[in-house]
C-alpha cells in the first residue's frame, strides 16, 4: 500500500512540473501520437450534450480542447447503464465531461459546478413548497424524472416516497407543468434550469431542502470531470485548465441556466 | 464475438445456424464441408444505439427454424423472417422501440402458425407485453400487455385463476398506485412453452419497475409471474404471480418444463419451474395450481412457502430501504436461477439445473448518474452464499417426483450456460471458467 501511494504522488508530481498538455501515459498505447481530446458523451441528452454539439458539457469540451491544443473527438453512447464500461473504461475515450464526484466508477476531477434538485413550480401559481415536509405535496400532483436503476430512484423519488407520498407522484418531464399535467416538478437543476429557459409559461425554481434526507440521501450533488482510475497525471492537468478557464465555465453555466449553490451559502441558489 | 453469447445453435438438415448478440449477425454454416465455411450470413444492422438501451448485455437467445424458415429478434426491437436457402428475408416487422427504452434479446416460439415475441427493459419504465405475429407474413395477429386493464391483458371469461390474489377485474390497474402501471414493466426476455393438446402456451413476466418498491405498493399485476394463455387467441387462462411486489428483481421468466408425472398415485400434468426467487414449482398446468413449491438453494427473502395463497412470504428484515444496509438477501439479484435453461431426463425422472447460489448485501451509497441526474445508486454486493461453504454455483439433478436434490455437482462460479441430457443417460454443462463437462447423469460422476 505505501509503495503504491508513494508511487502515485511521484507521478503525479512529475507532471504537474511538466508543461501539461497530452493526457496521461497510462492510456498512451490507446490513443494516437497527436494530440486529442476525447470525449465520452451521450449523443442525445440536452442540455448535457448532443450530437449536433449544443450541450453545456460539449461547449465546455471545446473550451478544455483548446485550452489543451488538442483536437475534439466523441464516442457517443447512451448514458444508461453499461455507459462507463463501454466507454471509458474500454478506452475508447477518456474523459467524461459530467459525473457526481463521487462516483466510484471513475477518478473524478475537483468540481466545476455544485447544483441541487429542485422545485419548479409556475410563477404566477400560489403552490410553493421549499421542503419535502411541506403538508402541500400530499395535496397536489408531483412529477419526478423517471430516471434509475435496479430499485434506485432520483433522491425526489425516494424522499417523497419515505414521507408517504406515492398516490400523487408522476414521471413527467419538466415541460408537464406548463401543459397543466402536474403542479410542481422535482427535477435535477440543470434539466429543470435548461427548459424553464424555453417554457412558454413562466417558471420558478427553488433548491429542495433539506440538502441531505437523513441519513444518506443527498440532493446537493458536486459535478466534475471524470477519467479513469489510475491517471490522476491526467486529472492533474484537467484540473489545471478548469481553474484557468473559471470565469468562461461560468458563463456557459449561466447561459444554460443551471442552477448553482455557492460553497459557503448553501440555501442560496442563482437560479436566473 | 467478444460478447456474451446466450443463443444455442440449430442443426437443421446438415446446416447449422446460429444468431449472434449484437449486431445479431445470423450464419448457415455448411457442416457437410471441413470448417463448417458459411453458406450464407444474414446481417441485419440493428441500430447502433439499441446497445446503449439494454439493461445488461447485448445478448441473443436465439433462432428458431420452421417450415424453411428462421425467425429471430434483433436487439433494437425487428422479428425478421429468413429464407434458410438464399439466406434473404421473408419479412421483418418493428416489435418494440428503442427510444422508449425498449430492446429484445430473447428467442421467439413459434406454434400455430403464429410467432411469438415478447420485450426486454422492464427497468426502463417499458409496458411489458407478448406480441403474436402471423408466420406467414409477419402481421401482428394479438397483443397481451402485462399491466393495466382487463381488455389490455386480454383477460376474460376463460380467466379462471386458481388462487384468490389473481381474481377481481382490472388488477392490473388496481395493484399499482395511480396510474404507475403504465410504465410498470413486466416485460418477456426468457423462454415459453407451447402444449398442443391443451392449445396453451406458457411464459413468465419480468420484474416490476422502474420505481423503488416504496413508491408502487401493491401486487403489481401482472409482473413477476406465470401467463398460460390459448395459443390462437392470446386469451389468459390462468396466472400464478411469483414474487407479488418484487423487491429483489426476480423477474419470472425462466423455462417451463412441461411434464406429465405421477404424483399421489395419479399422472399429473405439470410444469416445472426452477424459479428465480429460490422455489422449484411444480404446476398443474391444466389449473395453475401449484402442487409443491421447494427450495432447491439457500433462502432468506421469503421465509417460507404459502401453498394455500399460492405465494412465498416476505421476509420483513430483507427489506430494502434507503440508508439502510441490509446483509445477506439470498437468492442475490439474479436469482437462484436466471435464464440459463434445465433440462429433463424421462429415463432418470431428474431434472437437471445449471444455478447460482448467490447472495447479496444491499446498500445504496455510492453516487450514480444516468442521463445527466445524479441519484443514489443501489449497491449489491454479491457474494457465494455462506451456508454453501464458499461455492458459487452448482449443477443439480433435483428428482421431481421425491422432492429433493438426487446430485448436485458444486462448482466455484455460477453455472451460467444450459444443461443438456441425453438417452445414453449422460448431462453436460458448461462452467464460467471454460470447461465443458459430460457427467453421468443417475450419479453425477464425472466422466469428462
Amino acid at each position: 500500500m505505501y509503495l503504491l501511494f508513494r508511487n502515485l504522488a511521484v507521478a503525479a508530481l512529475t507532471l504537474s512540473m511538466a508543461p501539461s498538455t497530452a493526457p496521461s501515459q497510462a492510456s498512451s498505447q490507446s490513443k494516437s501520437e497527436k494530440n486529442v481530446l476525447r470525449v465520452c458523451a451521450d449523443p442525445n441528452n440536452l442540455p448535457f450534450s448532443n450530437e449536433r454539439r449544443q450541450g453545456f458539457e460539449n461547449r465546455i469540451a471545446e473550451l478544455l480542447a483548446r485550452d489543451l491544443h488538442a483536437k475534439l473527438e466523441y464516442t457517443w453512447w447512451a448514458q444508461r447503464r453499461g455507459f462507463v464500461r463501454n466507454t471509458l473504461k474500454a478506452h475508447s475515450c477518456d474523459v467524461i465531461m459530467g459525473v457526481p464526484t463521487g462516483l466510484g466508477m471513475v477518478l473524478p476531477s475537483s468540481p466545476y459546478y455544485r447544483s441541487t434538485y429542485v422545485f419548479v413550480t409556475r410563477r404566477d401559481g400560489h403552490i410553493n413548497p421549499r421542503s419535502f415536509d411541506d403538508p402541500v405535496l400530499r395535496r397536489v400532483r408531483v412529477g419526478v424524472q423517471l430516471i434509475g436503476d435496479d430499485g434506485a430512484n432520483t433522491p425526489p423519488a425516494h424522499a417523497l416516497s419515505n414521507r408517504g407520498i406515492i398516490y400523487n407522484v408522476k414521471g413527467y418531464a419538466v415541460y408537464g407543468i406548463a401543459r397543466g399535467d402536474i403542479d410542481v416538478a422535482v427535477a435535477w437543476g440543470p434539466m429543470a434550469g435548461y427548459w424553464a429557459k424555453r417554457s412558454r409559461v413562466p417558471l420558478k425554481l427553488v433548491p429542495v431542502q433539506p440538502q441531505i434526507d437523513l441519513p444518506i440521501l443527498p440532493f446537493v450533488f458536486d459535478i466534475g470531470l471524470g477519467v479513469r482510475h489510475g491517471e490522476s497525471a491526467f486529472r492533474a492537468s484537467l484540473d489545471s485548465v478548469l481553474v484557468r478557464r473559471r470565469p468562461e465555465i461560468q458563463r456557459i453555466l449561466d447561459e444554460y441556466g443551471v442552477p448553482q449553490l455557492k460553497v459557503g451559502s448553501p440555501t442560496e441558489a442563482s437560479t436566473s | 464475438m467478444n460478447r456474451g453469447q446466450e443463443a444455442a445453435p440449430l442443426v437443421v438438415a446438415n446446416t447449422m445456424y446460429v444468431v449472434t448478440a449484437y449486431p445479431n449477425y445470423l450464419y448457415a454454416l455448411d457442416l457437410t464441408k471441413p470448417g463448417a465455411p458459411a453458406k450464407w450470413t444474414f446481417k441485419p444492422s440493428p441500430k447502433a444505439a439499441s446497445q446503449g438501451v439494454a439493461c445488461c448485455d447485448v445478448v441473443n437467445r436465439g433462432v428458431v427454424f420452421t417450415d424453411g424458415k428462421l425467425v429471430f429478434n434483433t436487439l433494437d426491437g425487428e422479428t425478421i423472417a429468413v429464407d434458410s436457402k438464399t439466406g434473404k428475408s421473408v419479412w421483418r416487422t418493428q416489435v418494440t422501440d428503442i427510444n422508449r427504452g425498449e430492446t429484445l434479446t430473447m428467442a421467439p416460439l413459434v406454434a400455430k402458425n403464429k410467432v411469438y415475441v415478447g420485450v426486454s427493459g422492464s427497468e426502463f419504465g417499458i409496458r411489458g407485453r407478448l406480441t403474436a405475429l402471423n408466420l406467414s407474413d409477419g402481421k401482428v395477429a394479438w397483443r397481451a400487455y402485462h399491466t393495466g386493464p382487463d381488455a389490455d391483458v386480454l383477460i376474460g371469461s376463460r380467466f379462471k385463476p386458481y388462487y384468490p390474489a389473481e381474481k377481481g377485474t382490472d388488477l392490473g390497474v388496481k395493484s399499482w398506485p395511480g396510474d404507475a402501471w403504465k410504465i410498470g414493466g413486466g416485460g418477456v426476455w426468457g423462454w415459453i412453452s407451447f402444449d398442443p393438446a391443451l392449445n396453451l402456451i406458457y411464459y413468465g413476466t419480468a420484474n416490476p419497475g422502474p420505481w423503488n418498491a416504496d413508491q408502487r405498493p401493491g401486487d403489481n399485476k401482472w409482473t413477476a409471474g406465470i401467463f398460460a394463455r390459448d395459443a390462437d387467441t392470446g386469451e389468459a387462462v390462468w396466472f400464478v404471480q411469483t414474487s407479488p411486489h418484487d423487491l429483489f428483481d426476480y423477474d419470472s421468466v425462466n423455462e417451463l418444463v412441461l411434464l406429465d408425472v405421477q404424483i399421489g398415485g395419479q399422472v399429473r400434468k405439470v410444469l416445472v419451474r426452477p424459479e428465480r426467487n429460490g422455489f422449484l414449482y411444480v404446476i398443474d398446468r391444466q389449473t395453475g395450481q401449484i402442487l409443491s413449491a421447494d427450495p432447491f438453494g439457500p433462502i432468506t427473502s421469503y421465509t417460507g412457502f404459502d401453498l394455500k395463497a399460492g405465494r412465498p412470504i416476505p421476509n420483513p428484515a430483507k427489506h430494502p430501504e434507503t440508508g439502510k444496509i441490509v446483509r445477506e438477501i439470498c437468492p442475490a439479484a439474479p436469482g437462484m436461477k436466471d435464464w440459463q435453461p434445465s433440462a429433463f431426463s424421462p429415463r432418470t425422472g431428474l431434472l437437471y439445473i445449471p444455478h447460482q447460489l448467490l447472495c447479496m448485501d444491499e446498500e445504496n451509497v455510492e453516487a450514480n448518474y444516468i442521463a445527466g441526474t445524479p441519484y443514489v445508486g443501489m449497491t449489491a454486493k454479491m457474494y457465494a452464499a455462506p451456508q454453501e461453504g464458499g461455492y458459487r454455483g452448482e449443477f443439480l439433478a433435483w428428482d421431481i417426483v421425491n422432492r429433493r436434490p438426487a446430485w448436485q455437482i458444486k462448482e466455484d462460479l455460477p453455472v451460467w450456460s444450459g444443461a443438456l441430457v441425453t438417452a445414453g443417460d449422460v448431462a453436460f454443462y458448461g462452467t464460467m471458467y471454460g470447461w465443458f463437462k459430460g457427467v453421468e447423469a443417475r450419479s453425477g460422476k464425472l466422466l469428462w
